[in-house]
């Protein structure tokens, strides 16, 4: 019974969301809603899950001594934020905006920036001519780096040209053969999950 | 009128209310009964609403998803049939073994990050499950530690259930440690930070990014190529799997991430449906040479295009 259910359970909601798709009618809509509104109920509910288990994790560490500044900072910002917005409201001028603007947005805006020297480090090891696929992929990049400069128009109109037809022939062919292999990867293991052959989600059971 | 209405309103509803406390099913009879009060009251709000039952525009992707359908269950019949099928050796899934294995020789522990685009009911993170399930059930019988961060307490508490029964199976579930399976933020760039910082003060081994990832792909990889653990990625983004491709040591690009739970576990009725996939491939191949073709022929033919 504890395995059948959920399999059944599964089944009926992936038959009914499919069907759904290629239906107009209010009831196939209102499914659609309805399932929907339900999964942002449960959604919410986990999400207090997971601060438990967050609060919990982190003091069990704290405890232990393991990483304590840190898990400190975590735990204060996931109290501070919260006391903010009931204190003061969430209003444009209100501490609460102060903090996610003026501490939040940096703090995320520092780890994305990130990601510029990263591309250049991982561009630097990618792109070493060890062998000849190496050296038609470094040769790809400089045509199309080049090309995308605005400068390089300026000096030849062929540049831009040869950048647009790597880009829209041989590397969205390369592309969209992924693609079909990752569509047809989704769809089979839907099925497995609908039909209940995949059960690894049920504990593996 | 409205009298004898409400009358049988209420003769229904406790005929049913009778049914349910007197079934073995109260709790799935009484969360369909909520249900269909819900659809119907949404029904209602909507009664102005188109009434046809199917919608023409769709029609080529169901016959295109009654074709795919028909063969799955032709692989499944073969397979049931007494069918021997294999697959294809995939560098990355073999490569487990030797992740694990060199955590296990060094002592660090096993980094495994589902990404942070994906919640459960995404087919990545479905595949990221099967060989989560994999290489806990390597790390339980190794005694290895796996450190699971995530974005989803959703996927939270599901990986804590394939992992704890990946140890129950492996004959070792006094190694399973429910702590290393956590919630930290929903935030992407929270995410990427706290799992960044992880990999920089405990050093795994080994790192797994095996899921759906968005811009946090190339942070998570370059931090764990930083501090030299072999790295096993796979996703669906095209766009994220070239930073994968250069930043880690194997990669599993398209469809082999969704092969995985067929590679690893060798059970037959999955491998049917990556079979499924190969012949479906050939379909689509074929169906690409003809348009093209025809479309080279008559370049006003618009038949092949949907």
């Amino acid at each position: 019974m504890q395995q059948r259910l959920p399999i059944a359970v599964c089944f009926i909601a992936g038959v009914l969301m499919f069907l759904q798709y290629f239906s107009p009618h209010p009831v196939a809509r209102a499914v659609f809603v309805t399932i929907n509104d339900y999964w942002q109920i449960i959604f919410a509910f986990t999400l207090l899950v997971g601060i438990a288990a967050f609060v919990k994790t982190n003091l069990k560490q704290i405890s232990r001594g393991k990483d304590t500044p840190y898990r400190l900072i975590g735990l204060a910002g996931l109290v501070l934020m919260p006391v903010l917005a009931l204190i003061g409201g969430i209003k444009i001028d209100s501490p609460f905006q102060w903090a996610f603007e003026n501490m939040l947005a940096p703090m995320q805006a520092t780890v994305f920036s990130l990601l510029a020297f990263f591309v250049a480090s991982a561009s630097f090891r990618g792109f070493r001519a060890r062998n000849a696929q190496a050296v038609i992929l470094l040769a790809a990049a400089l045509v199309v780096l080049i090309g995308r400069v605005p400068i390089t128009e300026m000096i030849s109109e062929t540049f831009p040209k040869i950048t647009f037809w790597v880009q829209n022939y041989p590397s969205m062919a390369a592309r969209r053969g992924i693609l079909i292999g990752i569509g047809l990867g989704s769809m089979t293991t839907a099925l497995r999950v609908i039909l209940g052959i995949e059960r690894t989600y049920l504990r593996g059971e | 009128m409205p009298c004898q209405e409400n009358f049988l309103l209420i003769s229904v509803s406790f005929a049913v209310f009778i049914i349910i406390m007197s079934s073995r099913l109260k709790a799935p009879l009484y969360l369909l009964l909520l249900l269909t009060w819900e659809v119907s009251s949404v029904y209602a709000s909507e009664s102005g609403a188109e009434v046809r039952w199917f919608d023409p525009a769709t029609l080529p992707t169901l016959v295109l998803s009654i074709i795919a359908i028909a063969v799955v269950l032709y692989t499944i019949r073969l397979v049931q049939s007494g069918r021997k099928l294999s697959i294809r050796e995939i560098p990355g899934l073999k490569a487990v073994e030797e992740a694990v294995g060199r955590a296990t020789e060094m002592g660090s522990p096993i980094l495994y990050t589902p990404g942070w685009g994906g919640d459960i009911q995404r087919p990545t993170t479905i595949a990221s499950m099967n060989i989560l399930s994999s290489v806990a059930e390597k790390t339980a019988h190794y005694d290895c530690r796996l450190i699971y961060p995530t974005h989803d307490p959703v996927i939270m508490a599901v990986a804590q259930e394939v992992v704890k029964e990946a140890h129950a199976k492996a004959g070792h579930l006094d190694r399973y440690r429910a702590d290393d399976i956590f919630y930290i933020s929903s935030s992407q760039f929270g995410y990427a930070a706290a799992v960044d910082g992880f990999i920089s003060r405990t050093k795994p081994a080994s790192v797994f990014l095996l899921g759906t990832f968005e811009a946090e792909s190339l942070i998570l990889a370059e931090t764990a190529n930083s501090i030299g653990a072999i790295q096993i990625a796979g996703t669906d983004s095209t766009i994220q799997l070239a930073f994968f491709i250069v930043a880690c040591d194997y990669t599993l690009i398209g469809e082999e991430l969704f092969a995985a739970s067929g590679y690893l576990s060798q059970n037959s009725m999955i491998l049917s449906s990556v079979k499924a996939q190969d012949i479906l491939k050939i379909f689509i191949g074929l169906f690409i040479v003809i348009a093209v073709i025809w479309a080279t022929l008559d370049p006003s033919s618009t038949w092949w295009s949907f």
